[in-house]
């Protein structure tokens, strides 16, 4: 796509979802549909300043931020170590790869009463889930981008008599970079699915609990609310994520 | 062909040191036991710029992979001498883009130095001499993928070279190169080959680059690889690769050479078609 049929293409990408939430809006003040399940935008907007308020929406979104860093961390950072060690060597992955093909389509959810079983009703038990939910996209597409690295530059690594952990430093975690980016990318939507889950079902805040406790006395407007909060979230993760990718891999971008 | 025959007019002592000592040396492959080399014998001495050319799939790759250390021989011995214990035995410039795309110019040229722990300062005087001598200094902060095609064959010339060692292993390093580029890198590498008298084992399938570059080389024949000539180069150095061209000893070299090949190309062709049909 080139700048000049760019550049309106944006401005519909901005347009579509502002003529839909005026749609919203009107409809909502015609009656056309129940403002009991669709309140308007504007009763949402005012909901977000009434949670801001009372200080609910600052410590329920810290609350969920909290337990999504702790759990990419405590998943991510094994899955990454692994998946290294498993690119680089062909038993290991020989002796791991079944498990995690048997594990991954698990459900992460369906897991949810054991990890509650396991570490109980505290903390852990959301950092585990979001753990959970980190460690397959991570660990896959770790081992996926050192075992697609050219091998031209595990030779080179070789012929200039690099040892194990300077092939590992030098070669196999650099080049699997852009892919291991792309996992932790996965992970975080896994991780945002998750965390919102386990509030739901067994936390006294965060953005799944906000969610779930509007339910239960049906404050529909705060349960928009938190939608909300995960989508802005979401995309925040993405554009830092990118931004990340762009310093971390400036090899990759042709800017 | 009486040029070809001619001894070196140098002034070299008669019994020179031998760096590569290759006896039946023999690779095959897998259960199929595909025969890759079938029996290479040859001494190269230190110092000397040896040349194999071959028909595709004559296995001179395998048989430089082997000298570099990256693959094993099936039978045979293969004696390499180190003189100086300091220095690496062999480094290889590989065919084809083998940069780290992840690295800087800077750091692909520093690579060897870093892998061998040399103090950060020699790293920086060696890596920056060198970029200076082939003219990449002031791309050093560049990634490969914003240099054109002959500028980053220059930079794994030069990570070979800084890395000092003993023996260079060169496969095929400049075949994807365009001709213009091909005949300046030639200059380039005989500039500093001259100033530093590596042994060179430089694998091709151009008969001009064998001869424009070479002291010596080894014609090998199509599947199996065996050798099939070692004929001496009696080109006088420092060469110009320009100069050589008019040369009419090297025209009856690549004539003569050419002839050798000939065959083995038909051959190799041969055997192609039969396991296509």
């Amino acid at each position: 796509m080139n700048d000049a049929s760019g550049a309106p293409h944006r401005l519909i990408g901005i347009a579509t979802p502002l003529l839909l939430l005026l749609a919203w809006e009107l409809a909502g003040d015609f009656s056309i549909i129940d403002v009991r399940f669709f309140p308007p935008p504007s009763r949402i907007a005012h909901q977000i300043g009434v949670l801001f308020a009372s200080g609910e929406l600052v410590s329920n979104t810290l609350a969920s931020l909290r337990r999504l860093a702790l759990g990419m961390l405590l998943g991510g950072v094994p899955a990454l170590l692994l998946g290294l060690a498993m690119g680089i060597s062909r038993p290991l992955r020989a002796a791991i790869d079944p498990l995690v093909s048997a594990t991954y389509p698990i459900p992460k959810s369906a897991i949810l009463p054991l990890v509650l079983l396991i570490f109980g009703l505290g903390e852990m038990s959301k950092v585990v889930m979001v753990a959970l939910g980190a460690f397959y996209p991570i660990l896959i597409n770790t081992v996926l981008g050192v075992v697609n690295l050219d091998r031209i530059y595990l030779d080179v690594g070789h012929n200039f008599r690099a040892g194990k952990w300077q092939v590992f430093r030098t070669i196999a975690l650099p080049g699997a970079l852009p892919s291991i980016m792309a996992g932790v990318k996965l992970a975080a939507g896994m991780g945002l699915i998750l965390i919102a889950i386990s509030e739901m079902v067994a936390a006294n805040d965060g953005i799944g609990f906000m969610i779930w406790n509007a339910w239960q006395v049906l404050t529909v407007d705060t349960m928009y609310v938190g939608l909300l909060l995960i989508a802005v979230l979401g995309f925040i993760f993405s554009v830092v994520l990118d931004e990340i990718e762009r310093r971390l891999i400036p090899w990759k971008s042709n800017a | 062909m009486p040029a070809i025959h001619v001894v070196k007019e140098t002034s070299e002592p008669f019994q020179k040191d031998i760096q590569i000592s290759l006896s039946g040396v023999r690779k095959y492959f897998g259960r199929s036991g595909f025969v890759a080399l079938d029996g290479i014998s040859i001494d190269i001495p230190k110092g000397e710029f040896f040349v194999i050319v071959g028909p595709s799939g004559c296995g001179k790759t395998t048989l430089l992979r082997i000298l570099a250390g990256l693959e094993l021989q099936s039978e045979g011995r293969v004696d390499i001498s180190q003189f100086e214990s300091s220095r690496p035995a062999n480094s290889m410039i590989f065919q084809g883009d083998s940069l780290f795309p992840w690295m800087s110019v800077y750091d692909n040229a520093a690579y060897g130095l870093r892998m061998r722990h040399v103090d950060r300062a020699e790293i920086a005087e060696t890596v920056r001499v060198w970029l200076e001598r082939i003219g990449l200094w002031r791309f050093r902060d560049l990634y490969p993928h914003q240099l054109s095609g002959g500028m980053r064959q220059r930079v794994s010339i030069v990570r070979a070279f800084t890395n000092d060692p003993e023996i260079l292993l060169m496969d095929e390093p400049f075949s994807a190169l365009d001709e213009q580029n091909k005949v300046l890198l030639h200059e380039e590498l005989l500039r500093i080959w001259e100033a530093t008298k590596k042994t060179v084992v430089f694998i091709t399938h151009s008969v001009e680059e064998a001869v424009t570059l070479g002291d010596r080389i080894m014609v090998m024949t199509a599947t199996p690889g065996r050798a099939k000539a070692v004929i001496d180069v009696p080109l006088a150095r420092p060469r110009s690769v320009l100069e050589l061209r008019q040369n009419p000893v090297f025209g009856d070299l690549v004539v003569h050479i050419w002839e050798q090949l000939r065959d083995e190309v038909l051959r190799a062709r041969q055997s192609e078609n039969g396991r296509v049909s």
